[in-house]
């Protein structure tokens, strides 16, 4: 399996990836691109062996570089890996160099490799028959995380490969902030917010909670400052957190798409027929400004006990 | 040169998907459109013409519905149709990555372009695995592309962050949804898509073996329904379901 890691550390995705490969047996590898969390992912129960693979090109992502040199170290019949944009990315060109299917952003697999996926963005489920050897990517907090506790051996290979995809300049670094694809807990804004100066309220909610903000598809259409990268919905991020919190979110077909398999869903709207109330665990009837200043004094005296 | 722009007809993204008999009912849905991150990669593929850099191709691998969207596609300037007709929904990232990379080979571009991801799948393995297929560069996540000196440089959203990156053909790059405005056609344009022809390729013209896909779909079914949820009037009712997510829902 590839490991997955965020601002030079082990992505938690990657005990996740473990627990999914546990469930179906055999011994597991974990590949470590540029050796990032090699020590870590030799520590989580489960692990053989880790392989940290090191080089000059892992200094910036190139997929079809990273691809050249780690396809030669993947054996087995079944490669994971996350699937973020760039786990998804790197599994699909290593599949396609070893000549392998592969089967993305899959939320259930069995022993018998039947795997379960959301397609249409979450409006209708697939169950597919996939025969090994093959690739898949898993989204996030699908699977049980194995335990620490592991005390796997860890081989270091230093590779040397080319990159054709050259960085020129940073134009922005990725968010301090959460990612709502990363996020257990979320809480978004549409364009009942009003003004995109407004989503400082939910920041505050964030903070608070260590949640991402997300937004809906009307809120970044309708306001610059509203960064795509924010957007919950079929042309967004599709989310699945532990809690979805959407405030201002009248529950376009294409925003629910994105976030109805949240495990809990609570919606504040000033309108009582808004569709987002259809797939909310707690719906409250109430304007953002009324409801926001209650639920962020509640959540810090929670928080401070 | 040349620039060819991989396009996937989904349903609308505001179509309701039913299920009948273990499958999606495609008849149900009324409404087919192009890839909404397909029409970032057409835009920029025709921008990409408008500096000189040969003929726009576009390519969908589909059934017989899909020829719709090559028609779209030339309504805005695409110059030469492919459509790679297939019947099977079952084929695997393999054969599909085959058969379009057969295709961008018959069209003799070196520069391919497609969206992240397909709105109906919303897998993302096309672009890097038909670069693989070909042996060209790939660039994913990209919102905008110029060339200078027979260099491209493209701005990418990538693991660290927004970045200017440079590559040179030949190469794939993958679009996601960025500033750039998509143009729409005018009439001229629609009545000249018509007469347009589309080059019909079959798995055999392109020498792919689709018979034996590693995947097989067991069934779809709809999403679980979710329980009836509790709703509350007014902000007084803050405080209750904060208590309840802490302690019934555990989740803060």
């Amino acid at each position: 399996m590839i490991s997955e890691s965020s601002n030079d550390s082990l992505h938690p995705i990657t005990a996740q990836l473990v627990g999914a490969a546990s469930s179906i047996g055999g011994s597991i590898t974990v590949i470590c691109p540029g050796g990032i969390g090699s020590n870590d992912a030799a520590h989580i129960s489960g692990v053989s062996k880790v392989i940290s693979v090191e080089g000059d090109c892992f200094d910036t992502y190139d997929c079809i570089a990273w691809s050249k040199s780690l396809s030669p170290l993947i054996e087995g019949d079944l490669i994971l890996s996350s699937s973020s944009a760039m786990g998804r990315d790197l599994i699909s060109s290593i599949a396609a160099t070893k000549r392998l299917p592969v089967v993305q952003d899959v939320t259930g697999l069995s022993k018998e490799l039947l795997a379960t996926r959301p397609i249409y963005s979450g409006k209708a489920v697939e169950e597919v028959r996939i025969s090994s050897p093959c690739a898949i990517s898993l989204r996030a907090n699908s699977f049980e995380a194995a335990e620490e506790g592991g005390n796997a051996e860890i081989r270091i290979v230093n590779v040397s490969q080319d990159i054709s995809v050259a960085v020129k300049q940073a134009l922005a670094k990725a968010g301090e902030r959460l990612d709502v694809s990363e996020a257990e807990i979320i809480i978004s804004g549409g364009r009942g917010m009003g003004d995109p100066s407004n989503f400082s309220h939910l920041y505050e909610v964030a903070d608070l909670l260590g949640a991402a903000v997300g937004a809906s598809r009307a809120a970044v259409d309708t306001w610059d400052e509203i960064p795509h990268s924010m957007q919950v919905g079929q042309t967004g991020k599709t989310v699945t957190p532990n809690l979805y919190i959407a405030v201002g979110i009248s529950g376009a077909i294409q925003h629910l798409a994105g976030m109805r398999s949240s495990k809990y869903i609570l919606a504040i709207n000033k309108d009582p027929e808004a569709p987002i109330f259809g797939v909310a665990d707690y719906g409250i009837v109430a304007t953002w400004e009324e409801a926001i200043p209650v639920l962020i004094e509640r959540i810090a005296e929670i928080r401070s006990n | 040169m040349g620039v060819a722009v991989l396009l996937k007809q989904v349903p609308d993204t505001t179509a309701k998907i039913s299920v009948s008999g273990g499958r999606v009912n495609e008849g149900s849905i009324t409404k087919w459109t192009m890839s909404p991150y397909d029409e970032y990669a057409l835009e920029n593929a025709i921008k990409l013409k408008e500096t000189g850099y040969g003929d726009v191709v576009a390519i969908s691998c589909g059934p017989a519905r899909a020829s719709k969207c090559l028609t779209e596609a030339a309504a805005v300037g695409a110059d030469k149709l492919i459509h790679v007709v297939t019947e099977t929904d079952t084929l695997d990232s393999i054969q599909t990555q085959g058969l379009l990379s057969a295709a961008v080979k018959e069209s003799g571009c070196d520069v391919v372009m497609c969206g992240k991801q397909a709105a109906d799948t919303n897998s993302g393995s096309t672009g890097p695995g038909v670069a693989s297929a070909l042996g060209y560069s790939c660039v994913g996540a990209v919102t905008e592309v110029s060339i200078e000196g027979g260099v491209f440089s493209a701005t990418r959203l990538g693991p660290s962050g927004l970045e200017e990156v440079e590559v040179r053909a030949p190469c794939v790059f993958t679009f996601d949804k960025g500033d750039t405005e998509l143009r729409r056609p005018n009439v001229r344009g629609i009545m000249m898509a018509k007469k347009k022809p589309i080059e019909s390729l079959t798995t055999e013209d392109l020498g792919v073996d689709t018979s034996n896909s590693m995947i097989s779909v067991e069934s779809h079914s709809s999403p679980p329904d979710k329980p009836a949820g509790q709703k509350f009037v007014g902000p007084e009712s803050v405080p209750d379901v904060v208590n309840m997510l802490r302690n019934d829902a555990n989740v803060i």
